[in-house]
Formats: C-alpha cells, structure tokens, sequence
C-alpha cells in the first residue's frame, strides 16, 4: 500500500470523506495510519506524542477534506504534511513549556531541522521505486557488500552500484530543503 | 557538464553516463554504457557542481525495473593490480570510482576497492562532495522496524474524529467488530515479509466426536477467509468472487483448488477491498438490512449474525497466522469479544438439536413450550468479555433461564472462544464443571461443533 495509489483513488476519498462516511475513514487510517505514526514517532521520538499526532493528523482530514488539493500532489503527500506541521508544533509547544531548556532558541530550531530531515528521509525511502530500496536495506540492513547484494537481487554488480549510489542521492534530499514553509516531504510537487 | 535534462528523474543515470574514464584503466575499461556515452570525457574538476537537485521525491515511475545489463563485469579488483605485489592498489579509472560511491558510503565494498576511492577523493572534488553528501544520506537511514501500531489505537482516533464531526453516513454497530478485526489483521499483514506469506498454518477444527485439519500458507488462509466473507456480499448483492457452491468449507476447497499456484500475498489486495467494501454496503443499506439472510448452505444467519460471525474467523485465522509467523496477536477488546460470546451461546441450544439429531447428544428431557423456559446450562464466563449465559438444553425453542439450571461450566471467554474455533477439545476445555455431567459434555462438544475449516 505504500505505492502511490492513483489519483483516482485520492479524489474517491476526498468525496467520500466530505460526504461524512465513516467507512472512508476508515479506510484511510487502515491506509495511512503507520505512515503517520512512524513519521510523527521519528520526529517527536515519544510513543504517546505519535498517538497523539495520529489523532490529530486524522481529525483535522476527517473535519477538512476539503483542504486537499489534489493538485498540489498525492493525498499520501497531504497527510505527510499535515503530520510534519502538527509534530513541529508539538516540538516547538514542548519547547515553550520547557523554558529552561539549555539548548535555547537555536537548539530547537536544530532539533526542528534535524526531526524534519529524518522524517522526510523516511517519506524518501517508502516512496523510492522498490528496487532501489531493496538495494539499500540488504547493505544497510543486512550488511551485505553490493556483489552479495547483486547475487541476492538477480542483478549484476554494476547494477547493485547503481542502485545503491541512486538510492543514497534521492535519500540525501532529504537534507536540502530549508524547513518551515517550505512544502512538507512531497507535497506540492508532483509525487 | 550540465547536460540540461530536464528529465531529472534521469539524473542519475545521466550521471553515471557522463562519467567517462578520467585515467584510462590499463585496458580499455569494459566498463557499462561505454558505447552509449558519445559524450566527450569531461576533466573531473571542471565537472559541475553535481546534482543542484532540487527535487524531494523522485518520480518513482521511472526507475523501471532496472534491465540487467548483460555485461561481462570485470572483475575491477583485478584490473590494475600488479599480481605479485603485496599491497594490490588499485587504479581505478574515474567513471568506475564514481559509481563506487553509493556503496563505498555503505561500507558495501571490498578493502581495494575502499582504499582506492577514498585514495581518489582527495584528488577529486566533485567525487569529494558527492561522498559527504552520500555518507551524511547513510546517517539517515535507521534499522529500527518502524514500530507496530497499537491497534487499539485504530478505534482511538476514529472514536475522537466523530466525536469531533458526527459521520452522515456512520458504520452500523454491528458491523464494529468486522471492521476493527479485519483492520487488525490487515496490520499484521503488512508488517510480514514476502516469504513469511508461505508459512505454513495448520487450521484445526472439529468435525462430530473429533478434531480435523488442514494445512495451507498464510496467503492461503486470507484466500479462505476472502471467499468465505464472499458469501455475505453475495447475499449483499455485491459480486461474489466464487459464484457456485454454498458451503464455507466447499467454497474453500473449491478456491484452492483453482488457484493453480499457491496464492500469495497478492492475496491481500483483493481480499482488503472486499472487507472495505462490505463495511461501506451496509453503511450504504437502509434500516432492517442486519436482518437480511446470509446462507452458508445448510444453515443461514441473520447478516449482523454472519458479519459478526465473520469477525470470530478473521480473528481466529488471524491468531493462526500470527502463531505461524511467530507474531504476537491480542484477543478483540472486550466488548467485540463480548459479542462474539454471545453468538455462540446463542447458536449453542440449535447446535445441540443437531447433534442429538445424529445421536451425538443425550436424549431430550424435559420439554416444554416454545418460549418457556427449560432445563438449562450455565455458563458463567470470566475475564474479557465475560458474563452469564443460559443454555436451554433441551430445545432451541425453550428459554435458557437461570432457575432452571442443572449445570455450570466456568470458562475464561478467550479459552471459549478458543473451544468454539475448534482449537481446544472439549473434553479439556471447562475450567470449572458443576451438576449434571451429560449436559456439562455436551453443551462442551456442541461449542466445539460450532467450528468448521
């Protein structure tokens, strides 16, 4: 289910979200829930404040379906977004209660950025095209060298170069964006 | 070198394209695409700044499934070391080293191949920046499996979003508990790996004095589990996937007879849409439709029955997958199970009828009127969805009635419904047994009847 589903899709579940069904809701938790949560976990790293996300991700698309423009991009890039901007207001809200925090002002906007770096990271690799993840998880996650990675992919050598180069560069936009008003992982551009 | 493609999902292809060899390898490097690139080599310092990228997400369409290239791979460790010296350097041409970088950033490659990238980066600039930029990319990637939705958190959310926004067009209540189960085993499906879909699962039953089984994968068991939820929707009016026979057991064997390949997780697809689907039909169907009539062939149940009944399967099927991959797997929350209780002891006093029918249950005692209560069991069930229930004994018509008791069974409501599925003999099940021993049994061997595949 983490392929970009067709617009058709999107635009179905907007009406049918608008319409008031319930049924669609909960089709579109089943859909997107974890990846909300884990999104909203690798950025607040807190179980309870990633429960929290979910839910707040899920009322405000069940209380405003009508704010996606399936213009703008995928409504898998929608829900990404809106997890971004509720999980920086939680860092940011956290901040404020804190006031002794010693890392100050430009400790939090560090943490903002870094969060926001890791959590699109995660947007990146869910979305990249399926061989090269596979690529990337056998040497990262299973440490094999590419030549193993190769054999275990079916492909050659140079290919599994390939794969792992390309996967590094689209992981490494991850880090090239300024934050905050600039468009959350994916949204806004075609996905 | 800018080639100005604006295809810039390209662009990585383009790279490597563009890269000719800088050295020229001691052979004439055999390397891919070299007959592709009628690029002129570029010096590697004038070589751009490399990938201005602006893009976040690539178009993920075209990647294709890349084409292996057959090509003779030399072998680069051999390609410029001299055999007898000790410490083989390499020298690797430019185009090579480049294409290295991915898996140099994930410590992928050989020792050789290591030292002589990172011999050539402090000699090339443009190799330089794209390994920082590569090794800073590794430092974002995580082992950590991303974390296993609660799933109580499912009804959470859902329950805070209508509170918020009532729905216009709500899920009937009845219909909560297959939408909560198979929600749940649609998590657990996505978070097993594609072998783990051809585990095997052994599905136990009871069959008249005796346990039965079968065995088939896991993407057998949801193919089950979909053919049989076909049944509801057909009576629905929705296509049914399996058009024909009646029987959960004959729809079953009938689709795994046709699937000529052992079905897979492509199972799970069509499987998920028809549960969806189902839970939007009768949101969609007007009032009176829980009474509809579902046939399973020799008997039928009214559709909030069924849906409810299909709601035990998923979870009981579920439970099974979940041992078969070595998942963990919680019981429905208490009020779902609480339900599915119900049924069964509600379906208990017809089951007995049958198999006294067939000389499997004692003799009638007592009978009285229809609607007036009769000798009865009571099955006083403990923890999670518990409660108490009387069962009339002696005919599905008489009503089950606490002054009438003549025997207790006591029983956790899991461990029931365990005994029901057909995962328990009977003769094992009761916790606690009290008065008339003929009835105790049979009451326990008509809860396991109530199984099939």
């Amino acid at each position: 289910m983490a392929k970009n589903a067709p617009p058709r899709w999107d635009r179905k579940m907007q009406q049918r979200l608008s319409r008031g069904e319930a049924a669609a809701l909960g089709e579109m938790y089943d859909r997107f829930a974890a990846l909300v949560h884990s999104q909203a976990h690798r950025m607040l790293d807190d179980e309870d404040a990633a429960d929290l996300v979910t839910r707040e991700v899920f009322a405000h698309v069940w209380e405003n379906p009508d704010a996606y423009d399936p213009k703008q991009g995928s409504m898998r890039a929608w829900v990404a977004h809106l997890t971004h901007r509720e999980s920086v207001r939680r860092l940011r809200r956290g901040a404020d209660e804190d006031r002794d925090d010693p890392d100050g002002p430009d400790g939090l906007e560090e943490r903002v950025r870094r969060a926001t770096a890791a959590a699109r990271a995660d947007y990146i690799v869910s979305s990249m095209p399926a061989p090269l993840r596979a690529a990337l998880e056998l040497a990262y996650v299973r440490r094999r060298d590419y030549r193993q990675a190769a054999a275990d992919l079916g492909v050659t050598e140079d290919e599994a170069r390939r794969r792992l180069r390309l996967g590094l560069q689209l992981l490494s936009t991850a880090r090239t964006r300024p934050l905050e008003g600039a468009p959350p992982p994916g949204y806004g551009r075609v996905l | 070198m800018s080639d100005g493609a604006d295809g810039r999902d390209e662009e990585g292809r383009d790279d490597e394209v563009r890269g000719a060899p800088r050295i020229p390898g001691p052979r004439p490097a055999a390397d891919d695409f070299a007959d592709l690139t009628p690029v002129p080599p570029p010096g590697p310092m004038p070589e751009p700044a490399p990938e201005p990228e602006p893009e976040p997400v690539p178009e993920p369409e075209p990647e294709p499934e890349p084409e292996p290239v057959p090509e003779p791979q030399p072998r680069p460790a051999s390609a410029g070391a001299e055999p007898e010296s000790a410490p083989p350097a390499l020298v690797l041409p430019h185009r090579v080293l480049q294409a290295l970088l991915g898996a140099w950033a994930l410590a992928a490659c050989s020792a050789e191949e290591t030292a002589a990238v990172e011999a050539h980066l402090t000699e090339c600039a443009p190799c330089a920046d794209e390994a920082l930029r590569l090794r800073d990319a590794v430092g974002l990637l995580h082992t950590d499996r991303s974390l296993d939705l609660d799933p109580l958190l499912r009804s959470r959310v859902l329950e805070n979003c209508l509170n918020r926004r009532p729905a216009k067009i709500p899920v009937p209540d009845w219909a909560a508990p297959y939408d909560a189960e198979t929600a749940r085993l649609d998590a657990l499906l996505r978070d097993i790996g594609s072998a783990e879909w051809h585990a095997p699962v052994r599905l136990q039953w009871f069959e008249g004095e005796r346990e039965a089984s079968r065995r088939t994968t896991v993407a057998g068991v949801i193919g089950h589990l979909m053919t049989v939820d076909g049944l509801v929707g057909a009576a629905l009016g929705l296509d049914d996937p399996l058009p024909g026979p009646l029987s959960p057991t004959a729809r079953t064997e009938s689709y795994w007879s046709a699937t000529r390949v052992p079905p897979t997780r492509a199972v799970r697809e069509p499987w998920r849409e028809q549960s969806h689907t189902l839970i939007r039909t009768v949101s969609f169907a007007g009032r009176g439709v829980e009474d509809l009539s579902v046939s399973y062939g020799d008997f039928a149940l009214p559709l909030q029955d069924a849906l409810l009944d299909r709601a035990f399967e998923c979870w009981v099927h579920a439970g099974d997958i979940a041992k078969a991959v070595d998942y963990p797997y919680e019981p429905p929350s208490a009020g779902h199970l609480h339900r599915m209780i119900d049924l069964a002891a509600r379906m208990l006093p017809a089951a007995l009828a049958v198999r006294r029918r067939s000389g499997l249950a004692g003799p009638a005692r007592q009978l009285v009127t229809a609607g007036s209560p009769g000798r009865s069991l009571h099955l006083e069930i403990e923890g999670s969805g518990g409660g108490d229930w009387y069962v009339a004994l002696d005919s599905p018509a008489a009503l089950g009635s606490a002054e009438h008791t003549v025997a207790q069974v006591a029983l956790d409501g899991v461990e029931f419904c365990r005994l029901v599925a057909g995962h328990v003999p009977p003769v094992e099940a009761a916790a606690g047994q009290r008065g008339d021993r003929e009835a105790i049994r049979d009451v326990l061997f008509a809860a396991a009847s109530l199984s099939r595949l």
